[in-house]
């Protein structure tokens, strides 16, 4: 579904992305774990056109996406739940999840929406009961549901996670696991970046693990859970969660 | 001093100070002129009539600034053209009744200005859009000056006169409440002011493409992940602020003598106005307009009309070396709404 191939980026100056290669088959949740600063972000951030690939091809569905600005990957079925949530902080839970859909209000219609949205107060009660209160007001597990949600009022075949337990506590960092297993289930494939590389091996069906840029393993969840180098590298650490953020 | 006066109480108190001494002053200079209560009540109600002039051009610089980061400076002159399209469209020989025709030179003053507006979008700020918040700004200048040359060719160096909409001829019916006067014409500004006021706030509170302009606003990078153009809401906030300068332009024209360079003065104050209000807020740089006009009216009374424009640029350079985010402006940190 998602094919990257010798993908180079620069974040500023640096190189960020030093011809990175993965795929992404339907249905697949995949895992990109690795440290602070070894590009897991950009990597995300280039797959939905906020910064340019410079070399290198990535596939969406049969098609060539690199080049495309965010507002038409997101169109093409991608859409990303950026790092640190970014949600719109002044304006209402609702208005956030609506704009999540923005531009399938000409496409699918405002049934559709509205359809999509119940099922996102399914998963979510707890926005349902703060549908009105304005987002910036909410707990930070609160926005980083919101900002889920808000990703997937997209309606997207391909979903990019962001550091998605970033700052939660270890409780409601399952509880965004949780329901990321339940978006696959309906047909949402997942591509998610985290530091916490214990939940993120949990939960996925594959992993790549970054390096500098460079993608230095890849394999199934479990085998890399039970690797040594990763072990050592990611797994000793990341039993308690990372606190500090990343740049 | 700055930091000092960022405090919440201190800030309120020092407001309150410096509202005191100033009324104490303007009454003692106004008791010098022997002014009676009518007297302060018409120099009000006559600043409340410029200060919604400004405050509709605030909305502009508001509306521009939010989505964009760019500072319009070509605001002014979105009024001047609104005034004057619509004075030389209703000068214009139609086979239309006076009111009827008066309603054709609205609309098209208001249209053709939005679309200038849209024009001036696509054709210099969009090419530059890749370039920084200052090389933008400048670019407004330009433009700004290249509209008020065009507007000398076509319109001419003298001023030009708009019917008052009531009468529909120069002279404006004039209400009398005891020593006060009203015109026909300031009821229309008023009564334009509150239902542009409504019309925005419905806009852009309950209508998706309203609601993409404000999550541009808050968080543009954001905004474009969740598939908003952020090139077409530069556009869709160019011809808002447009129409909104057009408005303004019209509904002031049979109270001045519209003139080509009259978006000189005019956009310094709208600027003032949506300094006063923070420049994020559309509530906050209403109330900063009509502040301004009254203030500006109050002072220019009591002492001479010809301090009148010295006034917008005191509260400005007072403004910015005491608050630069604005008297209105949310205490710490404003975050960016409109």
């Amino acid at each position: 579904m998602l094919k990257l191939e010798k993908v180079n980026a620069f974040y500023g100056r640096i190189q960020a992305l030093r011809g990175i290669s993965l795929h992404v088959a339907e249905g697949e949740i995949v895992a990109v774990i690795g440290s602070n600063g070894a590009g897991k972000s950009t990597l995300l951030n280039t797959i939905s056109g906020m910064i340019p690939a410079r070399g290198g091809q990535i596939v969406f569905a049969g098609r060539p996406i690199a080049g495309l600005p965010p507002e038409k990957i997101v169109r093409l079925g991608i859409s990303q739940v950026p790092e640190r949530r970014q949600i719109f902080s002044t304006m209402s839970v609702m208005d956030n999840l609506i704009l999540g859909a923005y531009h399938r209000y000409g496409r699918d219609g405002r049934q559709a929406v509205e359809r999509d949205l119940d099922f996102v107060f399914e998963i979510f009660p707890r926005l349902q009961e703060r549908i009105g209160q304005t987002a910036g007001t909410l707990s930070g597990g609160e926005q980083q549901m919101l900002a889920l949600g808000r990703g997937w009022m997209a309606k997207p075949r391909l979903l990019l996670m962001d550091e998605p337990s970033l700052g939660l506590a270890p409780l409601m960092a399952r509880e965004i696991f949780r329901v990321s297993g339940r978006l696959r289930e309906r047909g949402t494939t997942i591509l998610v970046v985290e530091q916490n590389a214990h939940a993120a091996l949990a939960l996925a069906d594959r992993a790549y693990v970054m390096e500098e840029g460079q993608v230095v393993l890849e394999g199934k969840s479990s085998d890399l859970a039970s690797d040594q180098r990763v072990q050592k590298a990611y797994l000793g650490k990341a039993t308690t969660p990372p606190s500090s953020p990343s740049p | 001093m700055p930091r000092f006066f960022q405090r919440r109480p201190v800030r309120i108190i020092g407001i309150a100070l410096i509202v005191a001494v100033l009324l104490i002053a303007s009454l003692a200079l106004g008791s010098l002129k022997h002014y009676s209560p009518q007297n302060y009540i018409q120099l009000i109600l006559d600043g409340l009539r410029a200060g919604s002039i400004y405050a509709l051009m605030a909305m502009g610089f508001v509306v521009v600034y939010s989505v964009t980061g760019i500072i319009n400076f070509a605001q002014g002159e979105f009024v001047m053209l609104g005034a004057m399209i619509c004075l030389s469209v209703d000068a214009m020989n139609l086979p239309l009744s006076p009111a009827l025709k008066m309603i054709a030179a609205i609309a098209a003053g208001v249209l053709l200005t939005t679309g200038i507006g849209i024009l001036m979008e696509r054709l210099t700020i969009y090419p530059a859009r890749r370039s920084s918040a200052v090389t933008l700004i400048i670019i407004t200048i330009g433009v700004t000056i290249t509209l008020r040359a065009a507007a000398l060719l076509i319109w001419g160096a003298d001023p030009h006169v708009l019917p008052a909409f009531t009468t529909l001829a120069l002279e404006d019916r004039i209400f009398r409440f005891g020593g006060v006067m009203i015109q026909a014409q300031s009821l229309w500004i008023w009564a334009t002011l509150a239902v542009i006021l409504i019309l925005l706030y419905v806009f852009l509170q309950r209508t998706l493409i309203g609601k993409a302009l404000r999550a541009c606003a808050v968080n543009r990078r954001a905004a474009q992940l969740m598939g908003i153009n952020p090139s077409r809401m530069s556009m869709l906030a160019f011809a808002l602020a447009a129409a909104l300068g057009a408005v303004g332009g019209i509904v002031l024209g049979p109270v001045t003598r519209p003139i080509y360079d009259m978006g000189v003065m005019l956009g310094l104050r709208g600027f003032v106005a949506a300094i006063i209000g923070g420049l994020v807020s559309v509530p906050g740089v209403v109330v900063g307009g009509l502040l301004l006009g009254v203030i500006e009216n109050l002072a220019a009374g009591v002492t001479d009309p010809a301090f009148k424009s010295v006034v917008s640029f005191i509260i400005l350079i007072a403004i910015l070396l005491l608050r630069p985010q604005g008297i209105l402006g949310g205490g710490e940190k404003s975050t960016e709404e409109l």
